[in-house]
């Protein structure tokens, strides 16, 4: 299917087609969240895709501006609410940043266990409902079965099962319960087997090959020029990943774990050997690249919360202290980003001096992946819109201010 | 390249289009004049020793009291910041690019202040800036697609402006 017509009158030799205006949405099963996609098309080639945004809009930016930093972590929780622990972590860094607090050594090894655990448990989901949208259900059964079990450990946690506000300024809420480090590995151990079979069921699998791969395809320049960040970025070979090249800050709690930037190089992947290679037909930059990306960093992410649960149980210290809720902040600004599942997000904070921040802005990644979607449709066939939209991944919470 | 000689650097090529700079801030920031926005920043794009190809973010800070007795005291002249935040991806650097402008355009309540747009140089500014637009009410010249974003196309007044107050319906949907 995955075909890129240059000249589209070529399918017009017996059956005239109008352009015709058509409309994906307010709420598309290859979307998590309301995202409308107004098509322009032509019989069955799409000549323009515009996407709409805002069907959200929860004012999450106005709020921050009326409450104190750590009062408005629950809301950091409900713009990408498949990865909140991510995004607690990316806004407690950036008030920590402003604030010149230091943390102890435990507190970042708890930070690696549970952020890297939401990576697998996002890129579960992404790639189970990129296997949906394409037609294969299995998969995404598998994938939320093992999402499951990710939010059972964070339930034992801290209570939560989707808006989790367990990462805060200073810290986390509080400690791992005892026994779940033991329960943690259990979860890994037995994850293995399940993403290797998932490969067996989307990577190599002949149907979701051909209807992905040279579909969509992102060159790095526009990739960089359109600022798509994560897997999206990298799926376009371009070596960039904020946990090894970010700030100081964020890069302190990877110093010393060994994990390898998922990109390709020369034709090859990081762990090739192990997982299917890169099928001929796939060219750099399509949505195969993209979703393969993903499958490669949850094996990694694997490794890295085996990495850090030795070293939490290692480590001196505490596991952090949260700072008080109606703490002062000092005048100044902050900007920081992090690496969440979905790319690049950073959070700016703006004070005054006082307890409630002047500005607060969150820059999401989807926003920038999505803004790529005119690009990426224009020729494709109606029947690969879904494909493109969701090797982005996009989650529209996220888009939302 | 230190902060103050890469600022004088700056200075001796563009001359009073870069009015300031802070390389103490935990940010380090640079000031740019409206005019001189759009070459700046294409030479900060292209510059071989800068290349700050990424743009990450664009923000609007509004610097606005709209308690009098509190804006004696805030001790700043109503003014709207515009913040560009750049990453180079071949130098792991940052930077942090701002640009004052009024609150309103020749102090004439609801006229919206104006910046030429920097979408031709990172495409990325597309929508960044229509968000800005829509939310913080600042016009971009030359931009392709100048409309709101996440707000209705009808929609009255910019809300993250701090005077901005809701309004009290909506076809009439009660909002407030």
């Amino acid at each position: 299917m995955a075909t890129h017509l240059d000249d589209p009158r070529i399918i017009e030799f017996d059956v005239r087609t109008d352009e015709m205006l058509v409309n994906m949405g307010p709420q598309h099963p290859s979307t998590h969240g309301v995202l409308r996609l107004v098509l322009r098309t032509d019989g069955e080639v799409v000549s323009e895709c515009v996407p709409h945004i805002g069907y959200l809009h929860r004012c999450a930016e106005k709020i921050g501006e009326n409450l104190t930093p750590r009062q408005w972590i629950p809301y950091t929780d409900r713009m990408d609410y498949l990865a909140g622990m991510n995004m607690n972590l990316g806004w407690a860094l950036t008030v920590e940043k402003l604030m010149k607090y230091q943390l102890p050594e435990k507190a970042k090894h708890l930070r690696v266990i549970i952020s890297e655990l939401n990576r697998i448990a996002s890129h579960l989901v992404g790639m189970g409902a990129y296997g949906l949208d394409l037609g294969t259900f299995s998969p995404f059964l598998y994938a939320f079965r093992e999402r499951e079990k990710i939010l059972d450990l964070f339930e034992l946690a801290c209570g939560a099962r989707l808006t989790y506000s367990y990462l805060t300024v200073g810290g986390a809420t509080h400690d791992l319960p005892s026994g779940w480090l033991k329960k943690c590995e259990e979860f890994l151990d037995q994850l293995l087997p399940v993403i290797v079979e998932c490969h067996t069921l989307l990577t190599t699998n002949a149907i979701f090959v051909k209807r992905t791969a040279g579909l969509g395809i992102l060159t790095p320049e526009m990739a960089i020029d359109y600022g798509c960040t994560g897997p999206v970025l990298r799926g376009s070979g371009v070596d960039h990943d904020l946990r090894r090249d970010g700030e100081d800050r964020y890069t302190d709690m990877y110093d010393g774990y060994a994990f390898e930037v998922i990109v390709e190089r020369d034709g090859h992947y990081p762990r090739d050997h192990q997982y299917p290679a890169v099928p001929n037909s796939a060219i750099l930059g399509d949505c195969w690249h993209r979703f393969y990306v993903r499958m490669l960093e949850v094996m990694q992410a694997i490794d890295l919360v085996r990495q850090g649960i030795d070293r939490y149980s290692t480590a001196k210290g505490d596991f952090g202290t949260p700072v008080k809720l109606t703490e002062k902040l000092p005048k100044g600004e902050a900007y920081l980003e992090t690496e969440a599942p979905r790319g690049q997000m950073g959070f700016y904070i703006v004070s005054d001096g006082g307890t409630i921040p002047r500005r607060v802005r969150a820059r999401s990644s989807c926003f920038c992946n999505l803004s790529v979607t005119h690009e990426l449709c224009r020729g494709c066939l109606i029947a690969d819109v879904p494909a493109i939209v969701g090797s982005l991944d996009v989650v529209m919470g996220e888009i939302d201010r | 390249m230190s902060g103050q000689t890469f600022l004088a650097s700056l200075q001796k090529r563009f001359g009073d289009a870069i009015t300031g700079g802070n390389f103490e801030a935990i940010d380090p920031w640079i000031e740019v004049s409206p005019e001189g926005l759009v070459d700046v920043c294409t030479y900060l794009r292209d510059e071989a020793s800068l290349r700050f190809n990424l743009l990450n973010c664009i923000t609007v800070v509004d610097y606005f009291e709209p308690d009098p007795k509190k804006a004696a005291k805030a001790g700043f002249d109503p003014h709207l910041e515009l913040v560009y935040h750049l990453w180079s991806i071949p130098n792991k650097t940052s930077l942090v690019v701002k640009v004052m402008l009024p609150r309103w355009k020749d102090d004439v309540p609801g006229e919206l202040p104006e910046v030429a747009t920097v979408s031709g140089i990172w495409s990325t500014a597309d929508w960044h800036e229509r968000e800005v637009f829509d939310l913080s009410g600042v016009r971009f010249l030359g931009h392709p697609n100048p409309r709101r974003i996440l707000c209705p196309e009808d929609w009255v007044g910019h809300p993250l402006r701090k005077d901005y107050e809701m309004p009290l319906d909506y076809h009439g949907i009660r909002a407030r």
